[in-house]
């Protein structure tokens, strides 16, 4: 299976009213949604999310915190306010407001390229929103940025998930993925300027997150970020699956960072569940080395192993390429899938190019474009590393506005490598994934919206008119509801009656 | 344009980008081409820039997140 699994992103965006710092995010946040959900029109718009399988609590270690000891902003299963904006968009996705960030979680997709399509439908939603709140005149205007902090101490992610076999024993992801996590910034990371959680530090870093990370396994989110999470919510049969909660990611716009990104892990991942590593590559205090090489974008940072061993984080990456490598030749040969190939080149790529000059991936790698900007503006205008013109390039790189964005004008200059199209974005912003169960859940919207009560990532719930009990449809294995498996089901059935009625009668 | 991209052969001891000329240009022609395209960007960056950057800065301020 290799780089082929169940997996999806979800990203908080940044959000801010121009000339009033001190607006209602959790207001705006909603806005957003609302303004977004409004010209949906029929029930799709207003289904609620189902929380009955949520289990935020249960951590993968083995136990799970009493809700008494949790932290109010744990308790995602049962939000503070249930009325808040919430919707089930017709691709599958998820758009709701997230503490005080709109957030856009993607369907579950089967590839790296596919989480790049509906990650960047994400970002589509997000103007879209913009758009319509500006258009009403008797809104404010409500900007959205696709980043990870304000650089004040505030930081908020982009979530990375993963389905893996449940027999894979949990001290081999912690062993095996914190060297990797600890160095993969040096493609997946966003540039930064500032240092430290406030920001006050000066300088450029690769990393937007890695400042905020500060223990190395854990259950929370929001504070004491872990870089192994260790949430254990599967959204899927438990006994067969758990759902690997990645918290470290940054927010990335070239697409090719988001393929990596993605895709390295899923390859790392599957080597973990074959149980395939050979060489332990643990690293000494990966929570300051995380820092360390996340301030050095001149990538010679060194990183000490614990077998004594001294090396950069991105030959320490080549120890990973090269075990990854092997393990896919020897398993699949030839006959490695599509997905895993063309991971694999950009893999080999972008540590060839980054070894050799970080500015050779400023097409591909987020962190890069942005440095080769900012380092031009600098020099341009001979300013130092606190300027506040340099502090408002790097937020404008992830303003979601193609007028405004940097990222965005330097995609319509042709001056970032591209992954998916435009058309294949415009359509994944309705149309969900052919091959996992969002494909279901979107059609479900789409078709029979108006009688759909509400949905989460395992059940459509549908309120029949009629029939006085709401009626759950459980879709608890993610590769069920494909549009192989149910395309001519739901052509069939006129009605979510219909569907009902079929469903039971199978 | 992803499909071309997708078959680039690499090493790691190549000249890492010489056979990638549609999507990323020759390791040679990269700085020049960067520079040029640095420029074209920071030539209206001052248009796209919201006009006080210290007010912009600062008045972004955020709610925590997870």
């Amino acid at each position: 299976m290799t780089a082929r699994r169940v997996m999806g992103i979800e990203t908080e965006y940044g959000v801010s009213a121009p000339g009033d710092p001190a607006a209602n995010a959790m207001l705006m946040s909603s806005q957003v949604v609302n303004a977004y959900a409004a010209p949906l029109g029929s029930r799709a718009g207003r289904a609620r999310w189902d929380y009955e399988d949520e289990a935020p609590l249960r951590d993968a270690r083995g136990w799970e915190i009493s809700r008494d000891s949790a932290h109010a902003s744990q308790l995602t299963d049962a939000p503070e306010d249930p009325g808040l904006a919430n919707v089930i968009l017709t691709n599958g996705a998820r758009l709701y407001v997230d503490h005080a960030h709109p957030e856009y979680s993607s369907p579950e997709v089967m590839s790296p390229r596919d989480v790049v399509l509906w990650d960047k439908a994400g970002e589509r939603v997000m103007l879209e929103a913009v758009r319509r709140i500006a258009a009403n005149p008797g809104l404010g205007d409500v900007n959205l940025y696709k980043n990870n902090t304000d650089n004040k101490g505030a930081s908020y992610g982009t979530h990375e998930n993963y389905l893996m076999r449940r027999s894979t024993p949990f001290a081999d992801v912690v062993k095996y993925l914190t060297p990797f996590f600890v160095t993969r910034q040096v493609f997946t990371g966003a540039g930064r300027v500032g240092r430290g959680q406030d920001g006050t530090g000066t300088g450029f870093q690769i990393s937007q997150r890695a400042d905020f990370f500060e223990v190395e396994v854990g259950l929370e989110t929001t504070l004491k970020r872990p870089i192994i999470n260790t949430r254990d919510e599967p959204h899927a049969s438990a006994d067969k699956y758990r759902r690997l909660h990645v918290i470290i990611g940054d927010a990335n716009l070239c697409e090719p960072a988001t393929l990596l990104k993605l895709g390295t892990t899923n390859l790392v991942l599957a080597m973990i569940e074959d149980a395939a590593f050979t060489r332990d590559l643990s690293i000494e205090r990966p929570v300051g080395t995380l820092h360390d090489i996340s301030h050095d974008p001149t990538l010679k940072q060194q990183v000490t192993l614990r077998d004594g061993r001294s090396m950069t984080a991105l030959e320490l990456q080549w120890l990973f390429f090269e075990q990854v490598s092997a393990y896919v030749s020897d398993r699949y040969g030839d006959d490695a899938d599509e997905a895993t190939v063309e991971v694999m080149h950009r893999w080999e790529s972008v540590l060839s190019r980054l070894g050799e000059d970080p500015m050779l991936c400023a097409r591909e790698l987020d962190w890069v474009a942005k440095l080769r900007l900012l380092e031009g503006f600098r020099n341009r205008e001979g300013l130092n590393w606190d300027a506040h013109r340099l502090q408002a390039i790097d937020l404008q790189y992830a303003d979601v506005r193609p007028e405004k964005g940097l990222y965005h004008r330097l995609a319509s200059r042709g001056q970032v490598e591209r992954v998916v199209t435009d058309e294949e974005i415009t359509e994944a912003v309705h149309e969900p994934p052919h091959d996992t169960r969002a494909y279901f859940r979107g059609r479900c919207l789409a078709r029979y919206g108006e009688h759909v009560a509400a949905a989460s990532w395992d059940s459509v719930i549908f309120d029949i008119p009629g029939r006085g009990a709401l009626q759950r449809v459980p879709t608890l294995d993610p590769s069920r509801g494909t549009k192989e498996h149910v395309e001519s089901l739901l052509q069939r059935c006129e009605t979510a009656a219909d569907l009902v009625d079929a469903l039971a009668a199978e | 344009m992803a499909g071309q991209e997708q078959q680039r052969p690499t090493r790691r001891d190549d000249e890492p980008a010489d056979d990638a000329a549609p999507a990323a240009p020759p390791a040679g022609g990269a700085a020049q081409s960067t520079d040029a395209d640095v420029d074209a960007i920071l030539d209206e960056i001052d248009d796209v820039l919201e006009s006080n950057a210290e007010e912009f800065v600062k008045g972004f301020v955020q709610k925590g997140g997870q």
